[in-house]
């Protein structure tokens, strides 16, 4: 379960105000809003990139709130999935688990399971330029499970695709969320990804989530 | 229409290469290849040559380990006073290199400079033509790599982060990896712009011979007896010389 507590932020332009809310443990839900409503920053604080002016985040009855970003057990997809410009899609996936310096067969064989369920074994020789918006949120996400996170945190992950290719990857989060038994919190401004997707439905306004 | 734009254009820029062709062309004609030879056959420019090439390398390599985070701080920070610090940092390059030079000679007469210089003498000395190509060349390096960073997300960073990284790892393995194109870049501009450095070195570090001459002292010095023709082969030597290391530095930056 995700649950957030009394979460503050000011910066130009917008500001979230005591924002508190709760995802259910394993449950899809979506959090909407205009452009500009503060809703990456709501998932950077989350995540553990930024801190608050005040507030706390909760994974369960764990407090994270002073945790570093990697030991919090979140995982999450920036907008345009950020992959690291000078790493095979191999060498992405495997990445969290050569940080923590797991056996080499042990990465080996969890690339290979996520690339296959993922439908970017094909890819894995491949740099990221090049690759397609679709096949950039693809290896995103497998990046990203390769941790194991118990929650994920997708910042609008198929605002720049076209409508088959959102089709496809509501697909492939669906199942994803299913197979993984984990928790998401998506982004986005679109109720058509909302309506395919959540089961939790929050929205963001005025500085304050409603659910 | 959109023809005549882009011929426009293009006459220009060939103007202001064909004004360089020329130039070269006059000063490579100017004097015979057996005199270039003998010229540069001479014990003293020699060792010129080499101690150029010793400290251009050196300062290049000295500029990047200051350069690299530097930049990387005023790309990735913003602090009181950023914008303050940001012009600061041009300061050496916007002042006179002859100025430069006497600060360096003026601070080693302080009690600090004498300090220091109980562990590494620098005036006068081959540590100091390091030091006065390096204040300069070093603030080429940092606003060549600031470029760089700023050109470069910091996303995958934070991505990196969320994965398990400290800041230390997430730069390391992400961002120097994306940087180092652009990390042979800003070396190949401290590397050039140490070649051609004058003022400083020969303020600070002087000009005697078969000791802390480098290459720009050698036209100076063969300027002021009055002897043109070596002049001129030491600058056809310096102008081959940074070619050839800026070609393969190039070459080599875009295959790493």
């Amino acid at each position: 379960m995700i649950h957030v507590e009394n979460i503050t932020w000011h910066t130009t332009g917008f500001r979230l105000e005591a924002v508190s809310f709760a995802v259910p443990a394993g449950k899809y839900a979506v959090l909407m809003g205009k452009t500009g409503t503060g809703k990456t920053s709501l998932l950077e604080i989350i995540c553990g990139l930024r801190k608050p002016l005040s507030g706390r985040v909760f994974l369960g009855n764990r407090d994270v709130s002073a945790d570093a970003p990697g030991s919090r057990g979140i995982a999450y997809v920036p907008q345009d999935g950020a992959l690291f410009p000078t790493m095979t899609v191999e060498a992405q996936t495997g990445f969290a688990l050569r940080m923590q310096k797991r056996p080499a067969s042990e990465i080996h064989q969890v690339v290979k399971a996520l690339a296959a369920e993922l439908g970017i074994t094909h890819l894995l020789k491949r740099m990221p330029q090049g690759l397609s918006g679709g096949e950039k949120q693809r290896v995103a996400l497998a990046r990203a499970l390769a941790a194991k996170p118990s929650v994920l945190l997708l910042d609008e992950p198929l605002s720049s695709l076209d409508e088959d290719t959102q089709d496809d990857l509501v697909a492939v989060l669906k199942r994803m969320q299913r197979d993984h038994a984990i928790t998401v919190l998506h982004v986005t401004h679109s109720r058509r990804e909302a309506e395919a997707l959540a089961e939790v439905r929050l929205t963001l306004q005025d500085g304050r989530v409603v659910v | 229409m959109n023809n005549r734009f882009w011929l426009i254009l293009a006459l220009v820029a060939a103007a202001y290469l064909v004004f360089w062709a020329v130039m070269l062309v006059a000063t490579a004609t100017y004097t015979s290849p057996s005199e270039v030879w003998n010229v540069l056959a001479s014990r003293e420019i020699r060792y010129a040559t080499v101690l150029s090439l010793a400290t251009c390398t050196i300062t290049a390599v000295l500029s990047l380990l200051i350069a690299v985070p530097v930049s990387y701080l005023m790309s990735r920070r913003r602090f009181p006073g950023h914008t303050l610090v940001d012009a600061a940092l041009d300061i050496p390059i916007v002042l006179p290199p002859m100025v430069v030079g006497l600060c360096l000679l003026i601070f080693f007469q302080t009690g600090v400079g004498h300090l220091i210089e109980k562990v590494i003498p620098f005036t006068y000395t081959i540590a100091g033509v390091v030091l006065a190509q390096w204040v300069i060349a070093a603030a080429f390096a940092i606003r060549s790599m600031r470029g760089v960073f700023d050109h470069l997300s910091a996303r995958p960073e934070d991505v990196a982060m969320t994965l398990g990284c400290t800041r230390w790892q997430a730069l390391w393995h992400v961002t120097l990896p994306a940087a180092r194109p652009g990390m042979f870049a800003a070396g190949s501009i401290a590397w050039a712009r140490s070649l051609g450095e004058f003022g400083p070195v020969l303020v600070f570090a002087g000009a005697t011979r078969m000791k802390t001459e480098v290459l720009p002292t050698s036209v100076w010095l063969a300027l002021s007896a009055g002897e043109l023709e070596q002049g001129v082969a030491v600058s056809l030597l310096m102008i081959a010389l940074s070619m050839i290391v800026l070609v393969a530095i190039r070459i080599t930056g875009e295959r790493a």
